[in-house]
């Protein structure tokens, strides 16, 4: 009962701020939005793969990328509320950790997951045409993996001290996540030595699901991404869980 | 006797620093009561481990007849803390930080009446509705007041509450704390490392340089336990032989470029000191501060450090052989 009432706060104050924040809401869009028009349009002009246009192509990927930058980004920002102490507020409350954590995730994920939402809409004046049924399939997808990096993003916050390290995590693990996901070519182009980055990225199988159900231009069976992805999330939470009980 | 926080040789040890040294404390219920030393003496982390955000090295302590280490959530659901540093969220409004705090502390009986009543305390009904970013200072501090009295705790913690403050807030925020004792029945534990803050709104005060409790008493008591008046003369060479010969002279302190007396009856032997201390700058009598009482236990001023930061930062600066 107490429980349950400390996760809907937890869940309403990331509701609250992210209704504020209207700016970041915005910015984040931005960025994939570059991507599909300026470097899917410019190369989609001259290139086709998997037999639809680049542009189209990429979209699946360009999606990803949006959730994952806004998922892993929103996790970091614990790191800012421990400093400004707020997090000080909600650690001393009389509730279990694993409330505390499953708010912050639950309220992140639906942040990521309106963006990604706001990306789909985009995906019909771009012309791919998807039914109700293949929404819904690709909405359980965006959930999974922005699940999953919240909780990435919450476990590497809760063990920074500073906001200093923030650009290191950008550099060897965002983007490499992005990069080696498959979002901008079809994997299987890759040399074998890169290939094995390929595979142990979580990410590829979310952009690989999300062009099967988007597109239909899948390279592995869909229950293959949602197993792997599926499983990759629940590690994630678990782990989440447990550092968020060790932390002070 | 039931006192609402006893500790039992409380101890907590970052590898060799020694924060908070075997504690043995009780706080009446009802009081105001002060735990008053320079930065890093291990105030704020003697509050952590009341609070249970920190565990105790050794050692144990009873919050409101709970056990810090073996029931950690009775005790954090009968206390409300105010931390040295904001930690109000502030994109949200004071409504809204108060309401987060009831869901979060369980208040469910009339949580809106509640909010209400604890905004109505400090002032800030008309505020309400305004992002905490648009508050000055004091309209934080006071909000931080209400949050951290919502759940009607028995106990409230306050870490440092006027630190950063200018003087005018400050008496203000005085003044709400004052009535706060008066309106709701709560204890109030107060650290602080400015000496006119422990003396108006302290009923007792412990003293406490590393780690250790160096004196506990009353503020007046403290200070009419020095015996006498407060002879301080500047000057770099006393001739400190012939002082302590003088019997009426209870304690001499030395610092730096002064020499600090407490003496019964000033008035009356000031001529026959100033006569054999030698050369001086000045000379000011003075009835006794708690500055005085600090300085004749620990033998060293209470000083206001350039660093005001976090518990952790400050423990780094000690390490560093401060």
């Amino acid at each position: 009962m107490g429980e349950l009432e400390g996760f809907y706060a937890l869940w309403y104050r990331e509701i609250k701020v992210f209704t504020r924040e209207k700016s970041r809401v915005v910015s984040s869009l931005v960025t994939p939005l570059l991507w599909i028009i300026v470097f899917g349009g410019g190369l989609g002009s001259a290139v086709s793969v998997a037999g639809v246009n680049y542009q189209v192509f990429i979209f699946p990927g360009i999606l990803s990328m949006t959730i994952l930058f806004s998922s892993v980004f929103f996790g970091l920002y614990i790191v800012w509320d421990k400093k400004i102490d707020f997090f000080k507020e909600v650690l001393v409350a009389p509730l279990s950790r694993t409330t505390i954590f499953a708010g912050k995730m639950v309220g992140g994920s639906i942040d990521s997951l309106i963006q990604g939402c706001g990306m789909l809409l985009f995906g019909l004046i771009l012309g791919v045409k998807y039914s109700i049924l293949n929404v819904l399939g690709a909405l359980v997808f965006m959930l999974l993996l922005a699940a999953a990096l919240v909780s990435l993003g919450l476990i590497i916050g809760s063990n920074m001290e500073s906001v200093e390290g923030f650009q290191l995590i950008i550099s060897f693990l965002v983007f490499p996540m992005f990069f080696f996901s498959g979002a901008l070519f079809p994997i299987g182009n890759l040399p074998h030595y890169l290939l094995a980055f390929t595979v142990l990225d979580p990410v590829t199988y979310g952009v690989d699901g999300l062009r099967g159900l988007l597109l239909g231009t899948a390279q592995l069976p869909i229950l293959i991404d949602l197993a792997v992805l599926g499983g990759f999330a629940a590690i994630m939470i678990g782990v989440g869980t447990w550092s968020f009980k060790r932390l002070k | 006797m039931t006192y609402a926080v006893e500790t039992e040789n409380l101890t907590k040890r970052y590898d060799d620093l020694l924060a908070v040294d075997t504690l043995n404390i009780q706080i009446k219920e009802g009081e105001i009561f002060g735990l008053l030393g320079p930065n890093g003496a291990g105030k704020t982390t003697t509050l952590s481990m009341l609070s249970t955000l920190l565990k105790p090295t050794s050692g144990s302590a009873r919050v409101n007849d709970f056990n810090i280490i073996t029931q950690p959530a009775k005790v954090r659901q009968s206390i409300g803390i105010v931390f040295q540093d904001p930690s109000s969220d502030d994109i949200l409004t004071g409504w809204e930080n108060l309401y987060l705090h009831a869901l979060m502390f369980g208040v469910n009986k009339d949580r809106k009446k509640r909010i209400d009543y604890v905004l109505g305390l400090v002032d800030l009904r008309e505020r309400a509705n305004d992002i905490v970013k648009k508050y000055s200072g004091g309209m934080r501090r006071r909000l931080e007041l209400a949050r951290g009295l919502l759940h009607n705790p028995r106990v409230l913690f306050l870490d440092e509450p006027t630190l950063g403050l200018d003087p005018q807030t400050r008496e203000h925020i005085w003044q709400y704390i004052e009535n706060l004792v008066k309106t709701e029945k709560v204890t109030i534990i107060i650290t602080t490392h400015y000496m006119e803050e422990a003396d108006r709104l302290c009923n007792r005060i412990a003293i406490i340089d590393h780690g250790r409790v160096v004196a506990l008493d009353s503020p007046s008591t403290l200070k009419s336990k020095l015996g006498g008046e407060v002879i301080k003369l500047q000057t770099r060479s006393p001739n400190l032989d012939q002082i302590n010969k003088l019997d009426y002279i209870s304690s001499v302190k030395q610092t730096e470029n002064a020499v600090i007396l407490t003496v019964k009856d000033a008035s009356t032997h000031l001529q026959e000191i100033l006569s054999k201390v030698g050369r001086i700058e000045s000379v000011e009598v003075r009835t006794p501060t708690l500055n005085d009482v600090f300085l004749h236990y620990t033998g060293h001023e209470i000083r206001e450090e350039a660093g005001e930061g976090g518990m952790m930062e400050r423990i780094a600066q000690l390490r560093r052989g401060n």
